[in-house]
């Protein structure tokens, strides 16, 4: 029973990473660019809802909804003076000012809302499912996590096969030149994708600081990273795959914890993470292009 | 005539200065904005209470504090400390907290500026200086101390500690703890560890105390990923005693903190803001005039700094126009040989490394407030 509550353990916190590697793997797979700040636009998101909430005591969707739109235009804001000027430089640049954009927007959240941490009103509730005459406890907050995971993951993917807009960012991502010759905006369909994921965040940091409700201008770094590791893992790119990459990790790193050494949980997650990029480079279930010259 | 207003007035000005300048200059680094300035305005605040206080006695030692603010970063204390080094500053207050005050007590040391640091509480910052004095417990023993305590009051048999592997502080009273425990015939059931980038799900570290039968679990950290623990351990329906050390103060201002998941904590800490003495009570009614809240023990650490000097240097007879350097020679003096009784503890004395001796006070979190235990 212990191993059954690790795995559930492991599982709500994979499913925060999977959230978060939503955003990342999106953007990455359509504008080829690795945002850094996404993780910070999450805390920015979660600031906003705990104002909301908190202070102004709004009801909780409309203060997750208020995040979602001051994320939105967050991104775009960000896409608009921080890497579209940088379209034609090379990717090392962009990356640079990617991790730029997220040290501005952890400091500017340290100026408007200082370090004194805040702890996010419980929007969802502390609650549990009990299983097995309470032996196993799944919390309201990881079910919820695992459904609008579940939720955006098959919405996206509709998305960007099905619609228009989803056509134009697959044209995009495939080949820039092309797709503008053949009518798309470029432009307009990269910012696109980033309000999009920018929106993704605002869900990803109510929910996470609804599992772990301390917020700090500092919140998003962390698992920003991780959701990354977990996108990489599951194949940069992929949808489905930040899905499984992120639930994984979580496992792997609780699992790890519990039965190997709390001390080396983290190096035993990221040794698992260079055996698979071993085996398989593209990450799970990421899809290996050959470069042709 | 012109020419002799101006005599006149630079004269004036002349004599308003020195008499100015009859004050020891007192500058002092800590983390003023950023992530540790909860410690940091409370020390310079205890601080400044003492100073307005000393200063409107009748008595020669008069002080003009200078606090600088280093955001809790080694490089940036050094930088605030020339600074203040400019400014002739002639003793010193260290930092607040113990990373940076490791790097300014080697400039302190360099210089001959004495220092007393109110609570920068790693080994490595008296280490080897014969000029630098904490006013706060050495990490080790805060370790020792919570190991006879809880074997002492009887509070648990079993004990659960989690601590965090990548932060000297909480390493440092880890080791004591662990070292001096099994002699006082505590069995440690459980030891986990977290670490930066891994402190949000500590539900493998509470199943491993949980599971073990831990009746008590010891946190050595911070309060901010404690508050975490104490959330989770409710939702997984785990109560044991919790004892948390100095860096557990402070859990009660965050914004937004139920403050029923910490209610029954035990802390250890030298000031209890709840104390029936004058000198306690005197010094808690004026915080909470000025700022309005319950003060910690950083601000009670950095009001008895002041309040030590100003014994010292009384004692010493030492002369608001001496160098640095000469006051220095007076005050490891007058620290190694004097008895102090502050807010922090009476009989307070120091040894030649710098290390405090005082008795650490029980305290209890009640209904969202601190309560002595003794």
């Amino acid at each position: 029973m212990i191993f059954l509550n690790y795995f559930i353990s492991g599982i709500s916190l994979g499913s925060i990473y999977a959230i978060i590697a939503l955003g990342y793997t999106m953007v990455y797979g359509i504008a080829k660019m690795l945002n850094f700040a996404h993780g910070d636009v999450i805390m920015v998101g979660a600031y906003v809802c705990f104002y909301a909430v908190s202070r102004y005591e709004l009801h909780p969707l409309i203060g997750i909804i208020l995040a979602m739109i001051v994320c939105t235009f967050l991104g775009i804001i960000i896409e608009r003076f921080a890497y579209k000027p940088l379209r034609q430089a090379p990717s090392l640049a962009v990356l640079i000012t990617a991790i730029g954009v997220s040290y501005f927007l952890q400091n500017t959240a340290l100026l408007l809302w200082s370090s004194n941490p805040k702890v996010f009103p419980s929007i969802i509730g502390r609650g549990a499912f009990k299983l097995f005459e309470g032996e196993l406890s799944i919390s309201h907050v990881t079910a919820l996590t695992i459904i609008t995971c579940l939720i955006i993951m098959i919405v996206l993917t509709l998305f960007i096969n099905k619609t228009r807009l989803g056509k134009a960012m697959r044209a995009c991502s495939e080949d820039k030149g092309a797709a503008q010759l053949m009518g798309i905006n470029v432009n307009a369909t990269i910012s696109m994708t980033f309000a999009i994921g920018s929106g993704l965040a605002a869900i990803a940091g109510a929910l996470l600081c609804s599992a772990y409700p301390t917020l700090m201008p500092t919140t998003g770094a962390l698992p920003g990273i991780k959701a990354f590791t977990a996108a990489v893992f599951g194949g940069i790119g992929s949808i489905p795959g930040a899905f499984l990459g992120g639930l994984m990790l979580g496992v792997i790193e609780i699992f790890a914890k519990a039965y190997i050494s709390s001390q080396l949980s983290d190096a035993v997650v990221f040794a698992v993470l260079i055996i698979v990029l071993l085996v398989k480079p593209a990450g799970l279930l990421g899809k290996y292009t050959q470069e042709k010259v | 005539m012109t020419k002799k207003i101006l005599t006149c007035t630079l004269l004036i000005l002349a004599m308003a200065s020195s008499a100015f300048g009859a004050a020891f200059k007192l500058g002092g680094t800590a983390p003023l904005t950023g992530g540790a300035a909860i410690y940091g305005m409370a020390a310079m605040r205890g601080a400044q209470i003492a100073v307005d206080e000393i200063n409107a006695m009748n008595i020669d030692v008069k002080f003009e504090l200078n606090y600088q603010d280093d955001t809790h970063d080694a490089e940036k204390a050094v930088n605030a400390y020339n600074a203040l080094k400019d400014w002739g500053m002639q003793i010193s207050l260290g930092s607040v907290t113990s990373k940076p005050c490791e790097a300014t007590a080697a400039e302190n040391f360099a210089d001959r500026i004495f220092a007393l640091t109110p609570s920068a509480s790693a080994r490595a910052v008296t280490e080897g200086k014969d000029n630098v004095f904490q006013m706060c417990f050495v990490d080790p023993n805060q370790g020792s101390a919570s190991a006879q305590y809880i074997a002492n009051k009887n509070l648990a048999k079993k004990v659960a500690v989690i601590w965090k592997n990548d932060d000297v502080y909480s390493k440092g009273i880890r080791d004591t703890f662990i070292e001096t425990a099994p002699k006082l015939g505590l069995e440690i059931v459980s030891e986990t560890t977290f670490a930066d980038g891994n402190d949000n799900d500590f539900s493998v570290q509470l199943t491993d105390a949980q599971k073990n039968g831990a009746e008590l679990v010891f946190l050595p950290m911070y309060y901010q990923p404690a508050s975490l623990i104490f959330a989770q351990a409710k939702s997984m329906g785990y109560a044991p005693k919790w004892f948390g050390v100095d860096g557990m103060d402070g859990i009660l201002t965050m914004e937004g903190f139920d403050k029923s998941l910490a209610e029954g904590v035990i802390l250890l800490t030298p000031f209890n803001a709840d104390a029936n003495d004058e000198m306690t009570k005197k010094f808690v009614a004026e915080y909470q005039k000025r700022h309005g809240e319950i003060p910690n023990q950083f601000a009670a650490d950095g009001y008895d700094c002041v309040y030590a000097y100003c014994q010292a240097l009384t004692q010493a007879k030492a002369k608001a126009d001496m160098d640095a350097e000469e006051i220095c020679k007076l005050m490891i003096e007058q620290f190694t040989t004097m008895k102090f009784n502050g807010v922090t503890g009476s009989n307070v004395t120091w040894a030649k490394n710098g290390e405090v001796s005082k008795d650490p006070k029980g305290m209890i979190i009640k209904n969202g407030a601190y309560v002595g235990l003794d």
